[in-house]
């Protein structure tokens, strides 16, 4: 029987001690007879949440315990004594024996599989039997101690409230622990590159060239992992230049709509202006790429400044582009949280409604608008198909938006693109850029939700 | 207020020698809603009017068309016509900005900007470029606190924010920013509403330093504090102006039974 059936067969059990159990409690309810301190439907569910969880505990323990115990039966076996002593080629055999006989392939490579198959056999059986046995044996020795429990006076309801807090903590855990595990191993890559370049390289050299080096014996295998061109071709695209374009039109726009604009337009203009957050990315990078591109090149010629097609400035713009909902979105919270009072205030004092926005509104908004603008930052720099499509791949440490650069993201897809060996520093060079890609933007975010969290209990 | 005593106490159309503002059928709708109806009244130009009435009976709303704050509220619409000096207000000819410098508004939270106490005073007189030079606009700021009553309190800490100062302070604050621009008319709605007693006390007080200056306009539902600060009281009732006259007069001896019963505390 495989674990699937043997937890479909649990599952059926619950079934049966949640009918059971919920008769059993109604057959202590009647006229004249004490309340019930829970419904009969919540001792059910008391009983079979006993049967069920801590047979499907040991099932899952079983699972990764019996592979063990079938490993060492096999190898006791008078037949494996003809194995041979090489450790890859071993294994192999082992591996092929555990596949017939398990039914995931029919035709064995090295004929000497065959003479394990049967013990295999033999052993998965024999515990899969054990399994199946202890794993019923818990669901009744569980629920049935659950069973007897079941009285008017008996707390079922309180019981079930507690294990489904304990479900909806292990749901909430799981994120995190998700969490956790890729921040771990992001360290532990870094880690091991660390081992290679040393850190101060890596973060203030100016020469990046992870030179792809495929034999060790090869010339030029060492590479230069100096991350400054990066980190300033990520501000340069993300920071600034898309900043550039984003805050202006974003901050206006967000004052449009809520000073200016009559209450239909704004009912109209605003979705349409969230439905830039919408389109994916790499529309935008397509749009970047082949539309964008081409004409800020033939500006750049035109005023005579080196221009490549993969310029900074195409990418930026567009990254800006996207970037504007963002702004917009924060500016008009930030704008509509000033209270109507500034503003009835600035106004009774004579001053015109663009007095009253530049003056009062815009500055009392502000720290609201930085929030969002750092959030927008953490975003752009973080933001990966847009440069991928239109920024370049060469180094670069150059001031001029015409001129390529490469970014964090665009590198470590190029580090992470094609046939890797997970231990050259070229490879994991990658995880050392996603390490500090994440550190910035996380305190991006956390000092943007900060000073947004600040500036609303100013109001408050 | 003996200068008062020639006044005529007719509620309908009380004409003083030289009325400061005066109304004349003002009726004001929010959309379809009559929330003032058909209201004639002068006041000014030296003394404290209170307006008092229940809660809803339009004495913000007539208020604020005093100064067009009213304009500020789409859906607000206002008939009949208001003089200042005997010009119109509401005509084309007239401009808002110029019209809110004369006629200043203080409301009823406490609403300072966000801002230094200094540039909270100073607002005003920077936007209508009434100081030539720093020297000038400190004067400016520093008369207009002292006039307030507040320059002793924060003279020490003029860059603090005006939002960090207590209510009453901040009442003041918005006091001193309505007079930096020298207004003419300084409408009060409900100044002293969200203080408590220590600084309500203060107001009134400033109230009456005021008065000599500026033709001072106050609502207020507190009945005590319009006895206390004026020299003449409306009585609005459901968008009318329902009796008008020196504040004496309505308070010892009122004309009309709707008054008799609102000041005694019947309804409202
Ligand atoms: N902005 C507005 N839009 C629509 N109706 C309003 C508005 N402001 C006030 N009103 C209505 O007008 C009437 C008078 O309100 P208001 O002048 O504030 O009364 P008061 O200041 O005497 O309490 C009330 O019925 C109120 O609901
Ligand atoms: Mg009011």
């Amino acid at each position: 029987m495989s674990v699937a059936a043997i937890a479909l067969l649990i599952v059926g059990l619950g079934l049966v001690a949640w009918l059971a159990a919920r008769a059993r409690a109604a057959a202590f309810a009647g006229p004249g007879r004490p309340r019930l301190h829970s419904l009969p439907g919540q001792h059910g569910w008391y009983v079979a949440l006993w049967t069920v969880i801590p047979a499907l505990l040991f099932l899952a323990g079983w699972n990764e315990l019996s592979g063990n115990l079938i490993y060492a039966q096999v190898l006791a076996s008078p037949e494996a004594s003809s194995l041979p002593d090489f450790g890859m080629q071993r294994q192999a055999v082992l591996s092929e024996a555990y596949a017939l006989a398990s039914g995931q392939t029919q035709a064995a490579f090295n004929p000497q599989a065959h003479a394990l198959v049967p013990v295999y056999a033999r052993a998965i059986a024999f515990y899969n039997w054990i399994g199946l046995a202890v794993t019923v044996l818990v669901a009744f020795a569980a629920g049935g101690w659950a069973f007897t429990r079941i009285s008017p006076q008996f707390r079922a309801r309180t019981r079930v409230e507690r294990v489904v807090m304990a479900l909806l903590l292990l749901a909430s855990l799981i994120a995190i622990l998700t969490t956790l595990g890729i921040v771990a191993s992001l360290l532990f890559e870094s880690l091991r590159f660390f081992s290679m370049v040393s850190p101060i390289e890596f973060l203030f050299g100016l020469n990046w060239s992870p030179q792809m080096a495929i034999r060790a014996d090869q010339a030029g295998s060492s590479g230069a992992f100096g991350a400054i061109p990066l980190f300033w071709g990520t501000i340069f695209i993300g920071a600034i230049i898309a900043m550039l374009v984003a805050i202006p039109l974003g901050l206006m726009s967000a004052i449009y709509l809520t000073q200016y604009s009559s209450a239909r337009l704004r009912s109209w203009m605003k979705p349409l202006l969230e439905i830039l957050a919408g389109v994916p990315t790499v529309v935008y990078g397509y749009f970047a790429a082949l539309t964008v591109a081409p004409a800020v090149r033939d500006l750049g010629l035109t005023l005579g400044i080196p221009s490549s097609t993969e310029s900074a400035l195409a990418a930026g713009l567009v990254m800006g582009i996207m970037i504007i909902p963002f702004v917009s979105s924060m500016a008009d919270d930030s704008l509509a949280a000033v209270p109507q009072a500034m503003r009835d205030g600035s106004l009774a004092m004579g001053a015109t409604t663009s007095e009253t926005i530049r003056k009062v509104l815009v500055p009392a908004a502000l720290p609201g608008v930085v929030g969002g603008v750092l959030l927008a930052v953490s975003r752009a720099i973080g933001e990966t198909m847009i440069v991928v499509m239109a920024a370049g791949l060469a180094a670069n440490l150059t001031a001029n938006p015409f001129g390529s650069v490469t970014t964090v993201t665009t590198q470590i897809v190029q580090l992470l693109t094609g046939d890797q060996e997970f231990d050259s520093p070229k490879t994991l060079a990658a995880f050392a850029l996603g390490l500090v890609l994440f550190g910035v933007t996380l305190a991006l975010n956390i000092i943007a939700l900060r000073v947004v969290k600040k500036y609303r209990e100013a109001y408050e | 207020m003996t200068e008062m005593t020639a006044l005529s106490t007719d509620g309908r159309a009380a004409t003083a020698p030289a009325a400061k503002m005066s109304a004349r059928n003002v009726t004001v709708f929010y959309g379809d809603k009559k929330a003032v109806d058909d209201v004639s009244i002068d006041v000014g130009p030296e003394h404290v009017t209170a307006f008092i009435g229940p809660s809803g009976c339009g004495k913000s709303t007539f208020l604020r068309t005093l100064n067009r704050m009213n304009d500020t509220i789409p859906s607000a619409r206002v008939e009949g016509r208001i003089e200042l000096d005997g010009e119109d207000i509401y005509a084309s000819s007239m401009d808002v900005v110029q019209l809110r410098a004369r006629v200043g508004m203080v409301f009823q939270k406490p609403n300072p900007f966000p801002k230094s106490i200094y540039e909270n005073v100073a607002y005003g007189p920077r936007i209508h470029g009434l100081a030539s030079g720093t020297a000038e606009l400190d004067h400016i700021v520093e008369r207009s606190l002292r006039r307030a009553g507040l320059w002793d309190e924060v003279k020490d800490r003029l860059s603090e924010s005006g939002t960090a100062l207590s209510g009453g302070q901040q009442q003041r604050l918005c006091i001193a920013r309505a007079i930096a621009v020298d207004p003419e008319v300084i409408l009060m709605d409900e100044p002293a509403s969200a203080l408590d007693p220590i600084a309500t006390a203060k107001i009134e007080e400033l109230i009456h330093e005021l008065r000599g200056n500026y033709a001072i306009v106050i609502v207020t539902h507190n009945m005590q504090q319009a006895a206390r600060v004026s020299q003449r009281t409306a009585f609005f009732h459901l968008g009318v102006l329902v009796e008008y006259g020196e504040t004496t007069e309505i308070f010892t001896n009122p004309r009309e039974t709707r008054t008799k019963d609102y000041i005694t505390g019947r309804y409202g």
